[in-house]
């Protein structure tokens, strides 16, 4: 089985548009948490989210581009772009045959649905934008990014709630390694803020009115975000052959169901899926030595998760740093497995491991490092980042730096 | 006699949960009516529905019960409708740093 590496990153999202700005604002505690801006707040029960307030789609598309492509695809587009330039690929037409597109996203086109069915029910319009489905269809972001690039080899998405982006990156990873596709763009993008849409999650009693404060005793819920995160894998032999610059190592992937509650998380599930992980990796939990954690800020998941945490790596839990970024980019849905595997890759490539920020109280119930409020030095060889969605599907992810020696 | 607002509680919750009348009776408590979380999330959608009142997320957080429900209902009627709560006095998110309204372009990395 080849060993695969990360050869490309690309990051659009709240925390600034390109992966180094992500990055920058992670390592020095600075959170995109603000108003929402894009959506009326005044009859919602919360007002703040990782909102990329400032995007436009000047600098990336012409206006006749942008007729085509829903917010969501447009982040896809993007992020896509700027993990190929990093990667510095010499497209070939063998290699575009061989190179494999899986993108994740929950729910797709949703503002561009929400906009045109408005039109038909509210305005009574008889008539919506041709272009509709094209541009809500959930697979608009592995589709443009093929058309992009003139990729033809295997493309398509993957959806799994808040899972999507991770399970994306365990299939693009598998297809790579099995020596299905030589190289492969993946990742996940999501646009959540429109109107219906953020009533449907208030509707849950999930999201905080504040801010979000993963394992904090006094946390209120999660924070809703948005983005895409993407990353051009290859196998190892192949980019250390040509010489790229190998920002990171995708080592495991490992999934499971809960198979106990539509929206209440398992910790048996989640433990499941991690030490799926790490077997898929060849390690043991003693050389994971960061989990970049689901954390999503809500009562339950963060106490699911710390015992899920507890079950897994037992008495070595102790000395394992478990933080959650949700804290910084939000809850980003779809995009949310790919925004944290950025973080997690981004972790081991600068040894500095991000903080949970928002932390005010510790909270019995998660009582682990959190890396609270401040990052922190640490040479880390293995890391995992884990994705628990609603409906019980877990994602969880091994990433290593191939130049540290645990 | 329960009153007219008790009653239609328990109208809601029998039929919500599609549970016999006669099971659901203000003495019981969620776990006795095998309503869990996410069910008690739907109830109180339906409550503010009969009643057209706003049950905001901290009440919704502590009800366990249906005598709960029925205080809860009884307590916000009484308020005109809705409670005054953290939520809606907008909060601005909690950050150690500014804002990131305008992110740090290159920031040094250690």
């Amino acid at each position: 089985m080849r060993r695969v590496a990360i050869t490309g990153a690309g990051v659009i999202s709240a925390m600034g548009k390109t992966a180094g700005e992500f990055w920058a604002n992670l390592a020095a505690g600075r959170s995109g948490i603000r108003t929402i801006k894009t959506c009326d707040t005044s009859m919602l029960r919360f007002k703040n989210g990782a909102e990329y307030t400032e995007f436009t789609h000047e600098p990336y598309f012409s206006d006749k581009q942008v007729d085509y492509l829903d917010r969501f695809a447009q982040f896809a587009v993007i992020a896509a772009r700027e993990a190929v330039v990093q990667s510095g690929v010499t497209w070939t037409d063998d290699l575009r045959e061989r190179t494999g597109i899986v993108t994740g996203s929950c729910t797709g086109g949703q503002i561009t649905e929400d906009l045109g069915f408005r039109d038909i029910y509210e305005f009574k319009r008889n008539r919506i934008h041709p272009l509709s489905i094209p541009k809500v269809m959930g697979n608009a972001g592995a589709s443009q990014i093929s058309m992009e690039y003139g990729i033809v080899g295997p493309a398509y998405t993957v959806t799994t709630a808040c899972s999507s982006s991770a399970h994306a990156f365990g299939q693009a990873y598998w297809l790579v390694r099995n020596g299905v596709v030589d190289f492969a763009i993946t990742g996940g993008s999501e646009a959540p803020f429109s109107y219906a849409f953020l009533k449907s999650w208030e509707a849950m009693r999930v999201v905080s009115p504040d801010t979000c404060r993963p394992f904090s005793a006094d946390r209120t819920g999660m924070v809703l975000g948005e983005g895409a995160a993407m990353f051009t894998l290859e196998p190892l032999e192949d980019a250390v052959a040509r010489g790229a610059e190998i920002i990171g190592e995708i080592s495991g992937f490992g999934m499971s169901a809960d198979a106990s509650h539509i929206t209440v998380p398992n910790p048996k599930g989640a433990a499941r899926a991690m030490r799926a992980a790490m077997a898929d990796a060849s390690i043991r939990p003693e050389q994971v030595g960061y989990v970049n954690a689901h954390g999503t800020a809500t009562r339950a998941n963060d106490i699911s998760e710390t015992l899920a945490l507890k079950d897994t790596f037992g008495e070595h839990l102790k000395r394992l740093p478990v933080s959650s970024t949700k804290s910084m980019h939000g809850h980003g849905l779809g995009a949310a497995g790919a925004l944290e595997a950025a973080a997690t890759v981004m972790a081991l490539q600068h040894g500095i491991l991000p903080p949970t920020m928002n932390y005010r109280e510790p909270d019995p119930e998660c009582d682990m490092d959190v890396i609270p409020n401040v990052s922190r030095e640490a040479k880390v060889e293995y890391a995992l980042s884990n994705s628990f969605a609603f409906g019980g599907l877990n994602a969880v992810l091994a990433f290593r730096n191939p130049l540290v020696r645990g | 006699m329960p009153d007219e607002i008790t009653e239609r509680v328990l109208h809601v919750i029998a039929d919500a949960q599609r549970l016999p009348p006669e099971k659901v009776t203000v003495d019981k408590t969620f776990q006795e009516l095998g309503i869990d979380s996410m069910d008690g999330v739907s109830l109180l959608f339906a409550l503010e529905n009969e009643f057209d009142i706003n049950i905001p997320d901290e009440a919704a957080k502590s009800i366990r019960s249906v005598q709960d429900m029925v205080d809860g209902v009884k307590a916000i009627l009484a308020h005109g409708g809705t409670l005054p709560h953290a939520a809606e006095t907008p909060a601005e998110p909690d950050a150690k740093e500014p804002s990131a309204k305008e992110p740090n372009e290159g920031a040094p990395v250690a």
